[in-house]
């Protein structure tokens, strides 16, 4: 899993997608999982860094991280 | 510490931008949490009294009421409010209004058993609506309560009933009239424009077992064309007068009713009902003026009666509850769950209710659905909202709720929470205990064939 390499992502969470001409914003946790998707970070790797970083319970973690991802698929941001 | 150096956490979020057509109006660009309720906090209210909560504010109330009594007042020598119980009959509600100087104004045997209940004299309580019994008129009749009088039926029942009782009711007829305005109310009282309403004040007049002391009229709901107003009144002024020439009788009052609209949106309004809604004045101004116009000595002015309910008490009621589950609908839109519904939120169906968080939040905003905790499809809150990122757990605030949702809420499924009224030193008081499995069972009795089970 990984992101589209046409997919550009702002500092301020504007991203654009250069394959569709898709535009979307996202918050600055969103913002931060794009570019540890960019990175090539696994679900397992981001679920232990967003534990690290933020103030957040594993549930709810798990929860949003694959609520997120489902976005993204369904936005057509990630490589299938 | 590990744990103080972490950052807060928000819920990632995603969101598609679409250029839809240019307006005047833009998007909305932040949310205001609604963490107070008049000095209180709603995480503690709702710690103390449970989620969800109804929470009423006096202070607004009596602001609120002080306003549409100013309004009126300031234009007419003679005004009185009677409080329309259907609209909110807790007791504590109706006393604020009745201490602000309110009569009471009931539809039914229960509402009127009400009133009296919390003090208010008989002959200050309007008995209106299409259901009364020959047992509520005899009721009604020897309390002195102002009847109005909404079919033929009846009236002619009442003639019954006083002749019985040796006593004269006072009464009045409800008139329904074109004003301009659709759907037209002609399903009660009686028609001005098809000579219904003359002949129903000739009979009881000529009949003379009643004492005609007012006339009544109540042209709709949630009316945001004040214009109509100024129709009914002169249709009222003009039966009044003509009583006056034709029978020499002095109408002692006339009832304007109710319908004026509150700051709610209703569902399918291009505009805010904060920027549409009249104010007092505008209905003020379109009633008084045409009654002091319309022809009466001064001295001989009738006294202006207003029943409305809606206006008075929407803004002093929120509802407070709690997100219970977040997920995704087939199209990605985001659902949020509440712990609230369409059984408690009655006025659901056709408001589009303002929500806050309670808790401080982003301004990042999803397009979502709020829907409520009923295993029911009809359970929607909002159809379309746009909502920050909430977590389970989170407090929301429903807006303007303090209007037909106490009194049209539904027991399904789930028990009636805790009411609380905040009063003007800010202190929070319960006034209805929320229900109980026994409240319910109590009511119900099961056949002793049934009393066995074997599963």
């Amino acid at each position: 899993m990984k992101l589209k390499k046409s997919v550009a992502i702002s500092e301020n969470g504007f991203v654009f997608n250069a394959s569709r001409g898709d535009s979307f914003s996202t918050n600055p946790t969103g913002t931060q999982i794009l570019n540890w998707l960019r990175e090539g970070q696994t679900d397992t790797e981001m679920k232990a860094l967003l534990l690290k970083k933020y103030e957040i319970d594993e549930a709810t973690c798990e929860k949003d991280l694959y609520d997120f991802i489902k976005m993204l698929n369904q936005q057509n941001l990630i490589e299938a | 510490m590990e744990t103080s150096q972490k950052l807060k956490y928000e819920r990632p979020v995603i969101k598609q931008l679409n250029a839809g057509i240019t307006n005047k109006f833009g998007a909305q660009t932040g949310f205001i949490p609604h963490t107070h309720i008049d000095g209180l906090a709603v995480k503690d209210l709702t710690a103390r009294f449970g989620s969800p909560l109804f929470v009423i504010s006096e202070r607004t109330i009596r602001q609120t009421y002080q306003e549409a009594y100013n309004a009126f007042a300031n234009r007419y020598p003679n005004v009185q409010f009677a409080w329309s119980y259907k609209t909110n009959y807790m007791n504590a509600v109706c006393r604020v209004f009745h201490q602000e100087g309110s009569w009471a104004e009931v539809v039914s045997r229960f509402e009127y058993e009400k009133a009296l209940g919390n003090g208010v004299p008989g002959d200050k309580i309007l008995f209106n609506g299409p259901d009364k019994t020959a047992d509520d008129h005899r009721v009604a009749v020897l309390n002195n309560s102002p009847i109005h009088i909404d079919h033929f039926d009846e009236l002619y029942g009442l003639i019954e009933v006083s002749t019985k009782l040796g006593k004269r009711p006072k009464v009045a007829i409800r008139v329904n009239m074109d004003t301009g305005v659709l759907p037209m109310w002609d399903r009660f009282g009686f028609n001005y424009e098809n000579g219904q309403a003359w002949d129903a004040i000739t009979k009881i007049i000529q009949t003379d077992k009643m004492d005609l002391v007012g006339l009544h009229c109540h042209i709709g709901t949630f009316m945001l064309t004040t214009s109509a107003y100024a129709v009914a009144a002169s249709k009222m002024a003009d039966l009044a007068l003509n009583i006056k020439r034709q029978f020499g009788l002095d109408i002692q009052y006339l009832d304007m009713g109710g319908g004026f609209a509150s700051k709610n949106t209703l569902k399918g309004a291009y505009l805010s009902g904060t920027d549409i809604t009249p104010s007092f004045h505008d209905y003020a101004e379109q009633i008084c003026t045409t009654l002091i116009k319309a022809g009466f000595r001064s001295e001989e002015l009738p006294l202006l009666i207003l029943e409305t309910g809606r206006a008075l008490i929407d803004d002093a009621g929120y509802l407070l509850g709690t997100v219970l589950a977040n997920k995704r609908l087939s199209d990605g839109r985001r659902a949020t769950i509440m712990d609230f519904g369409v059984n408690l939120l009655f006025t659901s169906f056709w408001y589009e209710h303002a929500v806050s968080p309670a808790q401080d939040c982003s301004q990042y905003a999803e397009d979502a659905v709020l829907y409520g905790p009923l295993c029911m499809n009809i359970d929607v809150v909002r159809e379309n909202v746009k909502l920050p990122p909430l977590n389970k757990g989170d407090q929301m605030v429903v807006h303007r709720v303090g209007a037909y949702n106490m009194t049209q809420w539904m027991q399904f499924i789930a028990l009636r929470p805790n009411i609380v009224l905040i009063d003007q030193d800010g202190q929070p008081h319960l006034i209805r205990k929320h229900e109980t499995v026994a409240d319910l069972t109590q009511l119900e009795s099961t056949p002793t064939h049934l009393e066995s089970l074997d599963l």
